[in-house]
């Protein structure tokens, strides 16, 4: 969906850091991320394992560890409210109901101890303008992410369910609250390839119906495709690219966007042997100075050893690079 | 689920049995009961003629099962002390006490060392944790007679607050309870403070803050929950320590429970109120890990589906 200008974003964060506890020379997770995220929109965010992906999102619910929510800096603004600045225990009110979050691993986020309907229904208690008895909404909860025979199911525990069935009762809890907005940390990564369709589609038809805005977390760019409206391109820990979906696919602006799509798949393109990009990503410890990627980019100079500023390439669309790519992908 | 609570129950039988055994032939392999019973001035013929009379000349594995048929009808043999009481009878009288003492102080290290270890988990490194540490810490090391003693000259003797001994009343139970009890307090608080600290690090506890819990329901229910399971895992090795324990505490407190009859019977060779005490305590030990069993399989699901 398009995004008005007028429209003030539901979410915003300005120069978010998340380091190693208090220290201003501590080693940064994440380091001065900007992100709107408005409502109704899905912004996906992607990169490779370990540039900061979770942090970030955790870091939005404030459920960071003790030592990196001590860490935390910067100004994230909720509906015109700083949480950044609230107390870990004032959040609970925003959580569930405003913001709520898929998490990455879902075969651990079931309680062992508590049944199905036990833990589904402890948030929906908290939703005091709901209609109906408890018992029902969290049939109908079950219903609205297509578990079979729900009614059953209420009983159940943790261990007695598929993976896949555990994932959508995850994300039936994460959802029931009609939060404002969700963040959905790699939703789909267990679930097997027409599951994770359904799933999909399942959280597209709930945020059409709900106007929910989604911060979208994966590898997959194909799921990026499908979901999301604008795309952020995260590199140890930075945000180095962000721009309308069709543009960061098409016009990449990045070295590292640009090796990042090459390494994926598609239908045009689709080689014996997948390029990667070559090295890995630095350590949180370990990040090189200048632009984080001059260690691995083909088009590495001189000047890429300072601190590259973040430069328009097209309408709402900005990289972090001395020598933004201008060519159409694929054209040259 | 009762198909595992049956399977278990089989088990302690066995346990039972095999135990019996093991008690048997101790008794006939320390010492010679007839040199006992008959005190020193008996002639060989006096022996022989008691060995008769008890059965001891037949063969080991009818001796055992006569040992067992006694047993079973509650025939321990009497006591060579004491005006020749039954054995049961006098371990059984004493049991009460000790069951009371250990009972009192199981609730109270329980209720305290929970509560103490999920405090000093959610305010790590604060006053309330480093104290939690230092219990553990002096609570695992202390011997308990050394304890007992220190407790009884505090609180007794100097300040005059408690009794040094006595049974009956409320305040008798407070200096042997806490003496009993600290060993286990500091156990229950380590492992409640780590399985606390594992729990509230989990997606599960992720996942309760993201539905917007409230952080005494976070803390109280979800991650209490999980903690609870080694606790229970316990219980039967908190339960053994309580009763060996005993045998000092009593000893120290004048406490009329079993195991000061233990210790007291020892002094005096009075070997089949030895040998029985240990049966009865031996017994209580398998009960008390079977309920420990049954209970584990009520708390934990993933426990209750299985076989
Ligand atoms: N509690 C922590 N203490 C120290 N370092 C951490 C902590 N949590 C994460 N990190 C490090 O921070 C970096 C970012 O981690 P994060 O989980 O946010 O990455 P990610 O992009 O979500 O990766 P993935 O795609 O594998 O999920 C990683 O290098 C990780 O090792
Ligand atoms: S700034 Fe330099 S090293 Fe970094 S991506 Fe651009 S060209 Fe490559
Ligand atoms: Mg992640």
């Amino acid at each position: 969906m398009m995004t008005l200008e007028t429209e003030t974003p539901l979410l915003e964060m300005r120069e978010v850091s998340v380091r190693l506890g208090r220290g201003a020379q501590a080693p940064a997770l994440i380091e001065n991320i900007d992100l709107k995220i408005f409502p109704g929109e899905t912004v996906g965010l992607v990169g490779e394992s370990g540039s900061g992906k979770t942090t970030l999102g955790m870091a939005l619910m404030r459920l960071l560890p003790p030592l990196l929510d001590q860490g935390l800096s910067g100004e994230i603004f909720y509906d015109g409210e700083d949480i950044a600045n609230l107390r870990a225990g004032e959040l609970a009110r925003l959580r569930g109901g405003e913001i709520s979050m898929i998490l990455q691993d879902p075969m651990a986020s079931l309680n062992p101890i508590f049944s199905i309907g036990n833990q589904l229904k402890e948030g929906l208690r908290l939703n005091a303008t709901a209609k109906g008895n408890l018992e029902a909404r969290a049939i109908q909860a079950l219903e609205s992410v297509r578990i079979p025979s729900p009614k059953t199911r209420l009983a159940n525990h943790p261990h007695q369910m598929s993976g896949g069935m555990r994932q959508r009762v995850v994300g039936a809890i994460s959802l029931t609250r009609s939060p404002r907005l969700l963040i959905a940390d790699e939703p789909t990564t267990s679930l097997d390839v027409t599951i994770q369709y359904q799933f999909l589609e399942l959280l597209k038809d709930l945020q059409k119906r709900m106007r929910m805005a989604m911060l979208f977390i994966t590898h997959d760019f194909g799921v990026v495709a499908k979901m999301c409206d604008r795309v952020a391109v995260m590199y140890a820990g930075q945000i180095v690219e962000e721009g309308p979906v069709r543009d960061i696919f098409n016009r990449p602006a990045h070295w590292y966007t640009r090796a990042l799509l090459e390494s994926v798949p598609t239908v045009d393109h689709a080689p014996e042997r997948l390029p990667t990009i070559p090295g890995s990503p630095p350590t949180i410890t370990g990040r090189p100075r200048g632009c984080r990627f001059h260690p691995r980019c083909a088009n590495a100079q001189s000047k890429c050893l300072e601190p590259p500023v973040d430069v328009e390439v097209g309408a709402k669309h900005h990289a972090k690079c001395w020598f933004p790519l201008r060519a159409q992908r694929g054209a040259a | 689920m009762l198909k595992i609570i049956a399977t278990r129950v089989i088990e302690a039988f066995i346990a039972l049995l095999l135990m019996s055994i093991v008690i048997f032939l101790l008794s006939r392999l320390t010492g010679d009961p007839i040199a006992l019973l008959l005190g020193d001035g008996a002639t060989d013929a006096d022996k022989i003629a008691m060995a008769q009379e008890l059965g001891l000349d037949r063969p080991l594995p009818v001796q055992y099962l006569n040992f067992l048929g006694n047993a079973l009808t509650g025939d321990f043999g009497q006591s060579v002390t004491a005006g020749k009481q039954p054995a049961l009878d006098l371990v059984l009288s004493r049991l009460p006490a000790s069951l009371s003492l250990a009972g009192v102080a199981l609730i109270f290290t329980l209720i305290i060392g929970i509560v103490f270890g999920v405090l000093a988990s959610v305010t790590r490194n604060s006053p309330i944790d480093v104290a939690a540490r230092l219990i553990a810490l002096v609570g695992q090391s202390v011997p308990s007679f050394w304890l007992g003693i220190v407790l009884m000259y505090i609180f007794a003797v100097q300040l005059r607050l408690l009794p040094t001994s006595g049974y009956g009343r409320p305040e008798h139970y407070i200096l042997p309870a806490a003496t009993l009890g600290l060993f286990t307090l500091a156990a229950i608080t380590r492992l409640v403070r780590s399985s606390m600290l594992e729990a509230l690090g989990s997606e599960y506890i992720k996942l309760a803050r993201v539905k917007g819990l409230s952080e005494s329901i976070v803390i109280w229910k979800h991650a209490l929950a999980n903690s609870l399971i080694p606790v229970i895992t316990f219980m039967g090795t908190f339960f053994a320590v309580m009763i060996t324990g005993a045998v000092i505490v009593e000893t120290v407190f004048s406490w009329p429970g079993i195991g000061r009859l233990a210790y007291e019977s020892i002094l005096s060779r009075d070997f089949p109120v030895v040998q029985t005490v240990v049966l009865v305590i031996t017994s209580l030990f398998i009960i008390a890990n079977l309920l420990v069993d049954i209970l584990y399989i009520v708390v934990d699901p993933r426990m209750r589906s299985r076989g």
